[in-house]
């Protein structure tokens, strides 16, 4: 097994790890959504290229960078949807968080 | 193999923490963004077992489980959000 194999398996299982970590400790649970789809994609991306560097042949390559580009496209978008549907339901914000420009854009319209 | 035994305890851990999340989430949209997180480790894990055995077909598995996890989540998401908003 060569080293680098091992390098992108140790680091995707640590985004993966860190993902898990985000979703436990983070106060709000945007920032949690946040933390699982970020780091969990970006950890997924890594243990499938060290599967892709592993193996070295056509069928797994393009299995392995057909799953990246699956997960990466599908991601963003189940996050977006589950966070919005949230926000319309009035999940709170953590109170310490800065700003909300999805309120302010809204405001004047004031037809939602 | 000490790169198996790192993965495998990291990968575990992570499951761990995000099934704790699953079970108190006070809310039932963490509950959901953290059974998606626990598809996308589930795929981590098959992945990394398809290292170790040397297995390639086990990818194709690893395929079916990131599309499957991207359903459930866009339908609970849907589900949850029907009705009144706010």
């Amino acid at each position: 097994m060569s080293i680098l194999v091992a390098i992108c398996m140790v680091l995707g299982a640590f985004f993966g790890f860190v993902a898990a970590l985000g979703v436990n400790r983070m106060p709000d649970f945007y920032m949690r959504m946040h933390a699982a789809t970020k780091a969990g994609a970006f950890g997924a991306g890594l243990m499938l290229l060290a599967a892709a560097l592993h193996f070295g042949s056509v069928r797994a390559t393009v299995t392995a960078v057909g799953i990246i580009v699956l997960f990466y496209l599908t991601t963003p978008v189940a996050a977006q949807t589950i966070s919005e549907v949230a926000y319309r339901k009035g999940v709170k914000l953590w109170p310490k968080s800065g700003r909300n420009q999805l309120a302010e854009d809204e405001e004047p319209s004031g037809d939602r | 193999m000490i790169a198996f035994a790192i993965s495998s305890v990291l990968l575990l851990a992570g499951l761990g923490l995000a099934l704790r999340r699953v079970i108190v989430g006070p809310t039932p949209f963490d509950r959901v963004v953290a059974l998606d997180l626990i598809g996308g480790l589930c795929l981590c894990l098959i992945v990394m077992f398809s290292i170790f055995f040397d297995q390639g077909v086990l990818l194709d598995s690893a395929f079916a489980i990131s599309l499957v996890s991207f359903l459930g989540t866009v339908a609970f998401a849907r589900y949850l959000g029907r009705g009144e908003t706010k």
